[in-house]
């Protein structure tokens, strides 16, 4: 599903990206705030929705190839963030919704390639 | 190590440095990508230098990542300066955790750390001495399939 698509559904404020937002694909999503688990869980080409807005979201987005990052709850990152985040490429969307609807919208939606 | 390695990379961290913490995983990870090293043993290398690095970050007061590659392997010592693990086994369990609040804050300290480097490397050493510090040598395999 093209980020784009993603935008769409939920909204979203592009913070970071909106060029790329045709470009890219995601071809799973995984909701956390935990970043070990993501790290432990998460493969493929994965966006990930999270509350956590450190800038340790990018360090563990970069590591372990994330294509892109959306902020869920209207947390919105400090500038700090989305510096980072520009210099690493990585597109960074803002949405108002809890973390709980953001993942069944997206599920529902045809992204359900969960990662086990 | 047997041969001359291709790599050798040194790195400081500095404790409670959260700003920086997570830069030499970085490097490593980009070091390690331009010289070929495949996209999974690149990825498991990266998670285990990175839960290894937020551990120094989060409990010590100071410490080094050194990773050596050659043909055969990627080897990585994190050693640091800090409190020391009184009880290993404890630390590996799955949620276990001695993290102070802010590494919470930072999406850290949820007890997955060392569960995360045993499963990424292939081999995984823990010294520790309490109040002391703690040295942790991983191994992974780059000519095998690995975990």
């Amino acid at each position: 599903m093209k980020l784009s698509e993603i935008q769409r559904i939920l909204d979203a404020e592009v913070l970071v990206g909106h060029e790329w937002l045709d470009e890219i694909d995601a071809q799973k999503a995984c909701g956390a705030d935990l970043m070990s688990d993501v790290l432990a869980f998460t493969k493929g080409r994965t966006l990930l929705l999270t509350g956590l807005t450190n800038c340790q979201v990018i360090r563990t987005a970069e590591l372990i190839d994330l294509i892109g990052l959306v902020f869920v709850r209207g947390k919105r990152p400090g500038e700090d963030v989305i510096s980072m985040a520009r210099e690493n490429h990585l597109p960074v969307m803002l949405t108002k919704l809890p973390l709980y609807e953001t993942c069944g919208l997206l599920y529902a939606a045809g992204l359900n390639n969960v990662p086990k | 190590m047997t041969a001359q390695p291709a790599l050798y990379l040194s790195f400081s961290i500095t404790g409670l440095d959260f700003s920086a913490a997570g830069e030499a995983s970085t490097k490593i990870k980009k070091a390690l990508k331009q010289i070929g090293v495949t996209d999974e043993v690149v990825r498991r290398t990266a998670i285990a230098a990175y839960e290894a690095e937020m551990n120094v970050a989060i409990h010590a007061e100071k410490g080094t990542i050194e990773v050596w590659v050659d043909r055969e392997q990627i080897k990585i010592v994190v050693s640091d300066q800090g409190p020391g693990i009184a009880d290993i086994d404890l630390a590996m369990k799955e949620g276990f955790s001695t993290a102070p609040e802010l590494a919470r804050e930072m999406g850290f300290g949820a007890g997955m750390g060392l569960p995360n480097i045993k499963r990424c490397t292939d081999n995984l050493e823990i010294n520790s001495t309490v109040g002391k510090g703690t040295t942790l040598n991983m191994l992974i395999h780059i000519s095998t399939a690995g975990n």
